[in-house]
């Protein structure tokens, strides 16, 4: 009986691992056999299936960037809210509880649908890397609240009695003692954010467009590169290889991601929290 | 000077220091958490300058007592406080009194050392500035040298508190508490997770703070009690009541040699508890 459980623990950790190592090895394979790094200071020609991807390195990039300058504040904020307010405003703090948890549960298209008329038609923000960056964060919202949150949870109760017992203000405690806390589960929530909209197609098609030239500026259109993917997969003849390298690409930024934030993630706990 | 009310003071045998002014007044304080009631109608005067200590068993509800007494208490939700505490005849439960600045006024060391996730220093700085106190550096050298740490964390100040042992946790807590100048300074078993030296270290300490504060101390360290205290409040369970209570007050010399309570006797004889 044990050794079948472990068998079956094994078997499925395994299979798991294979799909993981074969996705990444076909994607690999497929790719390297033509990458030369130009690929990625060059513009794409012919509708992608020549050149590079440059500008949409660009253009997702800044897409990301416009949605963690959103997603933190706010994100973190509705966190705190969340967490050390709700015996003051339970009813208020129970809505946006149940709120987040519906966002949460809503198909990436209809954020694309919505974004597409909040931000580039009702704002009058047009397509633009503004409107694509603004609905990811309205769609990762939900996520990266919920792991900020749960990780202010875990604070120990002393940090919480320690500040009381000593006249200190909530302002006080939230910043000097809350925040920094909470802050390694920004990181982790902020990667899981990253995570989320390097894979988005659907949420950015009708906000940020599929224009693959270089972004003038924020207000301009700009493609990214997993729409890039879908595009050149399903509407370009003769762009699987270069769908490949993109998909590539797309796959060593979110190991980087990763990487670089548990980097960041150990030195500080080494330093801040822990002992 | 309440002659009757402390037949003791006549044979004063506290040190000068301690007045026997009431500085605490704690009158039918009861309470409950939930339905379940901790203790009923407790009255108590707690003496100027002097350090009391609460002694008796585990569960009988000593901390649930004292932090009353800085209405940390209301930070759980179940809990429910009658009667009243006067501090130099005011109410603590006075709907005009400012709570953070009760707080500041009676501060709290806890059982375990609780220093903030913060550096040394910002563990008294913070405090300090929410306060508004000025010549921060100089009340935080002062604090540190109050509890003799200053010579041991002068050139780390910057390092997190949680590098330090569990005796230097606990002496930079009493220091973070004494640095906003209290005038009443509770104690929970501030030794239990100490070892013996430090435990001295924080004897002598609150030697020294005799006089200038109102200390209680909850211990349950008899030896310890009996070391450090001028008066004495021996909590008991009472199983039939299903509350707390206190069976005796006195002088700890009287506590100690001389208990009018058979349950007291046996406790301090070491018989019981
Ligand atoms: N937050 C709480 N909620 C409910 N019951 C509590 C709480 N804190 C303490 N108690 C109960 O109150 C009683 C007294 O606890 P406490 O004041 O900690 O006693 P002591 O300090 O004398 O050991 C105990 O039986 C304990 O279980
Ligand atoms: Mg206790």
């Amino acid at each position: 009986m044990e050794r079948m459980t472990k068998f079956l623990a094994w078997l499925s950790a395994g299979i798991l691992l294979l799909i993981l190592v074969l996705m990444v090895q076909d994607i690999f394979v497929n790719s390297l056999r033509h990458f030369d790094f130009s690929f990625l200071s060059q513009d794409p020609l012919s509708g992608g299936r020549k050149g590079g991807i440059f500008p949409i390195i660009i253009s997702t990039l800044l897409i990301l960037g416009v949605c963690m300058i959103v997603i933190v504040p706010m994100g973190l904020g509705t966190a705190l809210f969340l967490s050390e307010y709700s015996d003051e405003h339970p009813k208020v703090v129970h809505i946006v509880r149940k709120a987040l948890e519906i966002l949460s549960g809503v198909p990436s298209i209809v954020f694309g649908l919505f974004g597409n008329a909040l931000f580039c038609v009702f704002l009058g923000f047009g397509f633009s890397i503004w409107s694509g960056g603004l609905t990811l964060a309205i769609m990762s919202m939900p996520l990266f609240i919920r792991t900020v949150e749960e990780g202010i949870r875990t604070i120990p109760k002393n940090y919480r009695l320690v500040p009381l017992s000593l006249g200190l203000g909530r302002t006080t405690t939230i910043r000097s003692i809350i925040i920094p806390y909470a802050l390694p589960f920004v990181i982790v929530g902020g990667v899981l954010s990253i995570g989320r909209s390097l894979a988005e197609t659907a949420a950015l098609i009708f906000t940020s467009g599929y224009v693959d030239r270089m972004p003038e500026s924020l207000s301009d259109s700009g493609r990214a590169l997993s729409i890039h993917i879908y595009d050149l997969t399903m509407n370009v003849p003769g762009g699987d290889t270069n769908a490949y390298k993109t998909a590539m690409v797309l796959i060593v930024l979110i190991f980087i991601t990763n990487g670089l934030f548990t980097i960041v993630l150990k030195t500080w706990y080494k330093k801040r929290i822990i002992l | 000077m309440n002659q009757n009310k402390y037949p003791w003071v006549k044979e004063l045998g506290c040190k000068p220091c301690c007045e026997l002014k009431p500085k605490i007044k704690i009158k039918n304080l009861s309470l409950s958490y939930g339905k379940r009631q901790i203790f009923e109608d407790i009255n108590l005067e707690i003496n100027t300058g002097c350090v009391t200590g609460i002694i008796g068993p585990s569960a009988c509800g000593k901390s649930s007592f004292i932090s009353c007494l800085n209405r940390m208490i209301e930070v759980v939700p179940s809990a429910k406080v009658s009667g009243d505490v006067l501090i130099d005849g005011k109410s603590i439960f006075d709907s005009r009194l400012d709570l953070n600045e009760l707080r500041k006024k009676v501060g709290i060391v806890f059982q375990e050392p609780t220093p903030l996730p913060l550096s040394i220093e910002s563990n008294i700085i913070l405090p300090l500035k929410e306060h508004k106190f000025d010549h921060i550096s100089e009340r935080v050298e002062k604090a540190l040298r109050d509890v003799g740490l200053w010579n041991e964390v002068k050139n780390i100040l910057k390092e997190p508190a949680n590098y330090l042992s569990g005796g230097q946790k606990q002496r930079l807590c009493m220091a973070r508490t004494i640095a906003l100048g209290p005038e009443i300074i509770l104690m929970d078993e501030p030794c239990s997770s100490l070892d013996p030296i430090s435990t001295d270290v924080v004897e002598k300490l609150i030697h020294d703070l005799k006089g200038k504060y109102t200390i209680i101390i909850i211990t349950h360290n008899l030896a310890q009690a009996r070391r450090v205290c001028d008066f004495v409040a021996t909590f008991w369970y009472d199983g039939e009541k299903e509350i707390g209570q206190i069976i005796e007050f006195g002088r700890c010399i009287d506590i100690f040699e001389n208990p009018k309570n058979k349950i007291v006797q046996d406790y301090v004889g070491g018989l019981k508890g």
